[in-house]
């Protein structure tokens, strides 16, 4: 038995059997395998050589023009078809018992090292070819693996370095009770996918996926950010019974359902769910949200192989507004690039992705996807109350830009006699410091604002939130974020627009309080959330809240502000901490 | 039958040396003789027609490797080789 311990991140216990997903560009961690396991690891060496193989003799037969790159396929080849690579490879796997990713991994590195120190440039910079050869290889091996977490059976904990959106995009969501990793923070994709999906989940583990044997019992404590590998009996015994409890609790908070978020002194709150998959939108009514306050739509993109029609759109936007019936739906249009690719990768690599052509920029210069995904939207629109937002918008110049687009097919759809709500409200995140700081001029083109504070803080404080070394830095309770929030619902007040908090902040109960003394009214969260926000909205008065905000705004540093929001909700709602 | 060997020194003379596409050259033109062939640069003994085995040896411009080829065609290839490394020099001109 092994306890590791890492950031919790979305709450729940899961107890099942592991399933250990590597990442091509990351160091393959040394596993072993059980004996009787070798002959069939061996056999998936041999049949990546045969892949990898046939792959290159199918490019090798198209007409490649370029005769270095000819060259380079052949070269590699020659060492796909090396007996003597391929056994050094296999007697790992069969006398020193190794994964079949991990002998490829750790052979051809060796052998790249060995160029790499060789002293002649020309023989060093070789060392690529080699890495180009482990990672075709790899992609063999661990394609394999992708696919069966595609097409697995039972119930799984998912254990990975970290996971990708469209890894997480392409699981059989029902199997998966859990996820674990190494990298992430509580902001990171694995952690937003978790609590949408209402299973637990613990990342920051550094090194759990080498510590996990595939198929190992692991269980996830996601309330205490715990992660129990190969659990003895009292072990298991013990968190099976607290599972029960726990279930017992939710349901405990399940009974709020029907009833208002309303303060104390009597100030109504909306509560509304962010969504992935149109399915969850159930779960919203279950929880007893008010509508969806942030649709999140790449997610269309990222789950299949090719780009969405607009029928694909337009079944996926009929199906959740009219789960909604009368409740607010609000389309937030795609919000690719930086983490988030489409399956064709038209993304050329950029050295700052963060800062590239990413969200509406990527839009404003793909029109047929962006009108395709527009054009579905506006159909949609007479089904239900359905708004349409666009993300990182971050200057005047570029709402104007989407909006003209957006007039343009609606221009299509009277031509086509197609019905559309022409006066569908636009809205627009504000999750740049430049959009925040211009607040007063974008209200003004603008019928509402929901501030993703995920990236807003990543871009005022300079933090990658994904990035484990410096996501310390990155906190929601930093004087320089409570100054923007405060600048921005003054700026939506005084336009007469109303604005909305869309980020993991809303979902955190610690911020709750401050939230509600800034003036926000309307929170869109993370859907298994609902219930326990609810229960603190109907805990606390907005005057105390207003004091908090007062108290907290004159603070120096974030440190004071987070200590002092998390006594107060501790005092208020001792059991949710 | 006894085995025949054939043995032989050739220098690397061409300036980027024995690299990738070199060693390509080499274990395509190795493998179609018979005969084993064995590469040595004085420590470590490498098989001639094994792209790995050979981009090993990382041999730079000026390295002497000796050669020995056991098997009837031996001789042959022998030649062969060293004219592909000393003459032909790789044929450097497409370097990769």
């Amino acid at each position: 038995m092994e306890i590791k311990k890492g950031i919790a991140v979305s709450p729940g216990i899961a107890i099942a059997k592991a399933l250990v997903i590597d990442a091509e560009d990351y160091r393959i961690p040394r596993r072993s395998i059980l004996a009787s396991a070798k002959v069939g690891e061996v056999k998936k060496v041999r049949e990546a050589f045969r892949k990898a193989v046939a792959e290159l003799e199918k490019t090798d037969s198209q007409s490649l023009a370029e005769s270095k790159i000819k060259d380079i396929f052949a070269v590699h080849l020659r060492f796909l078809r090396d007996r003597s690579l391929r056994k050094k490879i296999t007697d790992l796997v069969y006398n020193d018992l190794l994964t079949a990713e991990y002998a490829v991994s750790t052979t051809l590195r060796d052998i790249a090292n060995h160029f790499a120190s060789v002293q002649d440039a020309y023989i060093s910079e070789r060392a690529a070819d080699i890495y180009d050869i482990e990672k075709r290889l790899l992609k063999h091996l661990l394609g394999k693996k992708r696919e069966d977490a595609e097409h697995i059976s039972y119930e799984v904990v998912v254990i990975a370095h970290e996971l990708s959106p469209t890894q997480t995009a392409s699981f059989d969501r029902s199997f998966i009770k859990g996820f674990a990793t190494d990298a992430g923070g509580r902001t990171s994709h694995t952690a937003i996918v978790a609590r949408s999906l209402g299973i637990p989940a613990v990342v920051g583990l550094e090194n759990v996926t080498s510590n996990v044997n595939p198929a190992a019992m692991v269980i996830i404590d996601g309330n205490r950010g715990v992660v129990v590998i190969d659990p003895d009996a009292a072990t298991l015994k013990q968190y099976e019974e607290y599972a029960i409890e726990f279930v017992r609790l939710e349901h405990e908070l399940d009974s709020l359902r029907d009833l208002d978020a309303i303060t104390r002194d009597g100030v109504e709150i909306k509560l509304l769910g962010n969504i992935e998959f149109p399915s969850e939108a159930e779960m919203i009514i279950d929880k007893g949200g008010h509508g969806i306050g942030l649709y999140r739509t790449e997610f269309l993109y990222l789950n299949s192989e090719t780009e969405p029609t607009e029928k694909d759109h337009y079944d996926a936007y009929s199906q959740v507004v009219k789960t909604l019936g009368n409740m607010p739906v609000i389309i937030r249009t795609m919000d690719l690039g930086a983490d988030k690719y489409t399956q064709s990768r038209r993304f050329v690599r950029e050295p700052n992705p963060f800062l590239g052509l990413r969200s509406i920029r990527f839009c404003l210069q793909n029109l047929m996807m962006f009108k395709t995904q527009l054009r579905a939207i506006l159909r949609a629109s007479v089904l239900g109350d359905l708004r349409i937002m666009f993300p990182l918008v971050s200057s005047l110049h570029e709402l104007r830009q989407a909006k003209m687009i957006l007039r343009d097919v609606m221009e299509d759809l009277d031509e086509d006699s197609i019905a559309y709500n022409a006066d569908v409200p636009i809205g627009i995140m504000i999750e740049t410091p430049s959009a925040a700081l211009t607040a007063n001029i974008l209200a003004t083109e603008s019928d509402f604002f929901s501030i993703g504070t995920n990236d807003l803080i990543q871009y005022t404080l300079a933090v990658d939130r994904g990035n484990e070394r410096v996501s310390t830095l990155y906190s929601g309770a930093d004087p320089a974020v409570l100054q923007l929030l405060r600048s921005v619902i003054h700026d939506a007040s005084k336009a007469r627009i109303s604005v909305s908090l869309c980020g993991e902040m809303a979902s955190e109960p610690e911020y709750v309080m401050m939230l509600l003394g800034l003036g926000f009214r309307t929170f869109s969260l993370a859907t298994p959330m609902i219930p326990e926000i609810k229960k603190l909205v109907r805990s606390v008065t907005i005057e105390s809240c207003n004091a908090l905000a007062r108290k907290v705004l004159g603070m120096n540093s974030e440190r004071e502000v987070t200590n002092y929001i998390r006594n107060a909700a501790i005092k208020v709602l001792p059991e949710v901490f | 039958m006894p085995r025949t060997i054939f043995e032989d020194e050739i220098e690397i003379k061409n300036s980027n040396g024995l690299h990738m596409r070199p060693a390509m050259q080499f274990v395509d033109l190795a493998s179609q003789y018979e005969s084993d062939i064995q590469v040595s640069n004085g420590s470590t003994k490498v098989d001639g027609k094994s792209i790995m085995q050979m981009a090993m040896l990382a041999a730079t411009v000026g390295t002497k490797l000796q050669i020995k080829a056991s098997g009837s065609d031996g001789g042959e290839a022998i030649k062969a080789l060293k004219e592909l490394v000393e003459v032909q020099l790789f044929d450097e001109s497409h370097t990769i």
